[in-house]
């Protein structure tokens, strides 16, 4: 009911403020939130620590990129084809990557960010090289084309971090997400009562891949255009800080977190050219007031005393 | 009926011999103690038999008549075939709740996948649910456990946590169960109630493996006891016989005096 | 140019190169070594020595035009190591130590604000453009055959080798190094022998930080041109050094740097330019999936 509250609210927003800035900035944070909440899959529930997400991204983006570019495929195709080739990169980088553990997964997962960032860049007659591709067509629903209007991008947006959201909280109570909580916790322990380790690493890669393909697919019709700066190892980590700042596996908190993020260092325009300096204040600041995220342990207590009551 | 064969089994590790072709049954229904002194390899046995690590040479069937190989499986391979175990140093899901972590134990007896967890109107996830939740509570009532349900399992003292590693175990309905020195820091009073419910579980079909330093343990309730010492299998049989062992007496007054 | 001399050419460019990274690389190596904490901010602090060192340079022009080169130089790395300690210091004391017994991750997030404060800070003193630096010392070179070896290069690897067989002096010789070594086995074991573990994590940033920003001057100087922007690139393959070696064993950062200077340099020359990064970043993903420790790392045990 609150939830249903809120998200009306949320889409009646382009209607009481008109200000197509700041619905490009809400736009924006929707688009950091399904990231967010993809990465929370493999990070939060799941415990492997990923450097490289942003490579997903990417992929999701040019696969739509370049199903338009070269075949015309409309958008509503090439959104779940984006999804679903994220989705096996994913599986296919983690097949390798699920060997190794702890720091060392960062570490190869930040390798893999790079080397698809690389790889895209100087693979110019596919991708454009570094001036990227151009002419990428905006989404047409019903023959209405959103063209660069940020209002429906937002809109189909919410949409979709509300659906996103709702099935990671459902997975999160699944038997797959205590499996995971588990592997998480103690890997041993959990594979001595007969969880599939790789499998259920693998399956979180391909579904948090997945929901990163479906934000680049989106990203690219929205943008018309993409370049491989647009993913960089800066923004896996910023995907990242947003999901521990948010509160490691909590849905609501890493929405919040990217909503936090993302919006930050707009309402720091004020302080023009200081404004990243004080964001950096700013993330020392939290981690040292909140090191267990914004939403960390205390919801966890919460749901707890709910579950009992 | 024999259920856990093993056959000069053999692990070294760099230079050490850590198991030399060890070789014992272990029959259904019973429960069977696996004794020596520290170092001798017990808890390496217990590794080869889940699937931790791997045995140079050796084999491992489980089962009735020729069985299932497990040397070579995954450990959750092994889970899935029907054997459960706990830990030396108790290794729970510290930050899950108790039910949550027996729970977990649950997994290889449920199927619900991927599907099942988006779909709310499946209903056979829906009474899978219960079924687990019903065994849990079960569990956790039998173990005394049943109030600390929603507590985290880090939140409870080291006699409920062992006794919370044994539920999660007996969760996944195994066939057999490991026990790695499941009386250690307990007390007294603890020993005996521990004592009491292996033994339940024994008259209701369950195969007990134990490795226990405890005689006061050991003695009364194991069928067969089996003697390691550096890695070699120095005795079995029934407990009295393999008491008067002298070289079981020698293996433990020898090295150290064990109560 | 001969295949052998232009050879010979690459096997120099890269050991120029790669003594940078190895003494980057030892600052990550010994952060973590100690306490199995990935530095994500070390890059940006060889960045600012860079700039320290270009600062310094500018202020020794005004003061003293007329300074000794050798002396200027050695003004220049001092400035850059004491300034870049320094800032190791603080780095630690504000974002690392208040959160050594939170939560791993949340370290990182400090780090990554560690790193958007320093590139903004030093991006608003020196501007968003290319600096150049000029040249402390006339450009020398010798021809070796068709081969070119620069004073720069001969100075680099000079500083670099005198630096690694200091830091190993102090690793292995001294109180401190007994300390730290003592530290990375058993923190709390230590604690108990009576070793001051914090200052012990300060030295261990403040000597690492301190390598960086002679890095960073060195590597100024040899390129020319420095950006803020400098610290994440030159950084991740440092990290990228001290993994190849084994992270946490310094004989590794600097065999690493090494070889992963040897690899880009031949990669560019023998492959392309364009695809030198993905050179070195195969490298790495493969170092990892084969020898999850590294080329020195010890072998522990996969499972406890």
């Amino acid at each position: 009911m609150k939830k249903t509250a809120i998200f009306l609210l949320l889409f009646l927003i382009p209607f009481l403020d008109p200000n197509s800035y700041h619905i490009e900035i809400l736009a924006t944070a929707a688009l950091y939130a399904l990231l967010a909440l993809g990465l929370n899959i493999i990070v939060g529930f799941a415990g492997l620590l990923h450097l490289g997400y942003a490579a997903f991204f990417a992929i999701g983006a040019y696969t739509y990129a370049l199903l338009n570019l070269r075949l015309g495929c409309p958008f509503w195709l090439g959104l779940p084809l984006g999804m679903g080739v994220a989705g096996v990169g994913g599986v296919l980088l983690g097949l390798p990557a699920v060997r190794v553990r702890g720091d060392y997964l960062a570490i190869v997962t930040l390798g893999f960010g790079e080397i698809v960032r690389i790889v895209v860049t100087n693979l110019e007659p596919w991708t454009g090289g570094p001036n990227g591709l151009l002419g990428i067509a905006h989404p047409v629903l019903g023959g209405f084309n959103f063209g660069v209007d940020s209002r429906p991008y937002y809109w189909l947006l919410l949409v979709l971090v509300g659906g996103i959201a709702w099935v990671c909280a459902r997975l999160r109570r699944s038997r797959i997400g205590l499996a995971w909580a588990a592997l998480r916790e103690d890997e041993l322990a959990a594979r001595t009562l007969g969880i599939n380790g790789t499998r259920l690493k693998l399956l979180a890669l391909g579904l948090g891949g997945g929901i990163a393909g479906l934000a680049g697919a989106v990203f690219a019709a929205k943008q018309g255009t993409i370049t491989p700066d647009s993913f960089d190892f800066i923004l896996s980590v910023m995907i990242l800080a947003m999901v521990i700042l948010g509160g490691l596996g909590s849905v609501r908190g890493v929405i919040l977190g990217a909503v936090v993020l993302s919006v930050l260092p707009e309402l720091l325009q004020g302080f023009s050219t200081y404004r990243m300096l004080l964001f950096g204040i700013g993330m020392i600041g939290l981690m040292r007031l909140r090191p267990q995220g914004l939403l960390g342990i205390s919801q966890i207590r919460r749901e707890l005393q709910r579950a009992a009551s | 009926m024999r259920l856990l064969r093993i056959q000069r089994l053999t692990k070294r590790f760099g230079g050490l011999l850590a198991l030399d072709r060890v070789s014992f049954d272990v029959e259904r229904g019973k429960i069977v103690s696996l004794i020596g002194p520290n170092g001798a390899g017990k808890t390496t046995l217990f590794n080869c038999v889940t699937g931790v690590v791997r045995p140079e040479t050796g084999s491992i069937r489980f089962g009735p008549e020729s069985g299932e190989t497990l040397e070579g499986c995954a450990p959750h391979q092994i889970a899935q075939f029907g054997i459960a175990r706990t830990f030396q140093n108790i290794r729970l899901f510290s930050n899950l709740s108790v039910l949550e972590n027996v729970l977990v134990g649950t997994y290889v007896r449920t199927k619900s996948g991927l599907l099942e967890a988006l779909l709310p109107w499946g209903s056979g996830a829906h009474q899978e649910e219960r079924w687990a939740l019903d065994r849990c509570s079960r569990l956790l009532e039998q173990l005394d456990l049943i109030s600390f349900a929603n507590r985290l399992a880090s939140a409870l003292s080291y006699g409920q946590q062992r006794r919370l590693e044994l539920a999660r175990a007996l969760a996944s309905a195994p066939e057999l169960v490991l026990l790695d020195e499941p009386a250690a820091g307990l007390t007294f009073q603890e020993r005996q109630e521990l004592m009491e419910f292996l033994q339940e579980l024994k008259k209701q079909g369950l195969t007990i493996l134990l490795i226990e330093h405890d005689m006061k343990v050991v003695m009364p309730i194991s069928d067969w006891v089996v003697v390691l010492d550096y890695g070699a299998k120095i005795a079995e049989g029934p407990p009295k016989a393999v008491r008067e062992d002298p070289r079981v007496i020698e293996a433990y007054l020898g090295s150290r005096s064990n109560g | 140019m001969t295949p052998g001399d232009f050879f010979f050419q690459q096997l120099l460019n890269g050991l120029t190169i790669g003594s940078i990274y190895a003494l980057i690389a030892l600052g990550y190596t010994m952060v973590y070594g100690i306490i199995q904490l990935i530095n994500f901010a070390h890059g940006e602090i060889f960045m600012v020595g860079a700039y320290l060192g270009l600062a310094a340079i500018l202020l020794i022009g005004k003061v003293h035009p007329g300074l000794n080169p050798t002396a200027g130089l050695l003004l220049t790395l001092l400035a850059a190591a004491v300034g870049g300690g320094f800032l190791g210091l603080v780095i630690e004391r504000v974002a690392y130590r208040p959160l050594r017994q939170g939560p791993k991750l949340s370290v990182l997030i400090t780090a990554i604000g560690v790193s958007f404060f320093l590139q903004n800070a030093v991006m608003l003193v020196f501007g968003a453009q290319d600096r150049y630096v000029p040249p402390l010392l006339q450009v020398h070179r010798w021809q070796i055959g068709s081969v070119t070896v620069t004073l720069m290069q001969v100075i680099i690897l000079a500083v670099s080798i005198g630096l690694m067989a200091g830091l190993q002096r102090i690793v292995y010789r001294t109180g401190l190094g007994r300390a730290m070594r003592a530290t990375a086995q058993d923190p709390l074991a230590a604690r108990l022998m009576g070793i001051s573990v914090d200052r012990v994590i300060a030295a261990t940033f403040c000597i690492g930080s301190a390598l960086a920003g002679v890095g960073g001057v060195l590597f100024g100087l040899t390129y020319s041109t420095i950006n803020f922007h400098d610290g994440y690139l030159i950084g991740l393959k440092a990290f990228t050094a001290a993994v190849l070696g084994g992270i946490g064993n310094i004989p590794g950062a600097m065999l690493g740097g090494l070889l992963l200077g040897f690899l880009e340099a031949f990669g560019a020359a023998y492959l392309s330019t364009q695809w030198k990064n993905v050179v070195a970043f195969t490298v790495l993903v493969l170092v990892l999936l084969l020898r999850p420790r590294g080329l020195l790392g010890e072998r522990v045990a996969e499972r406890a």
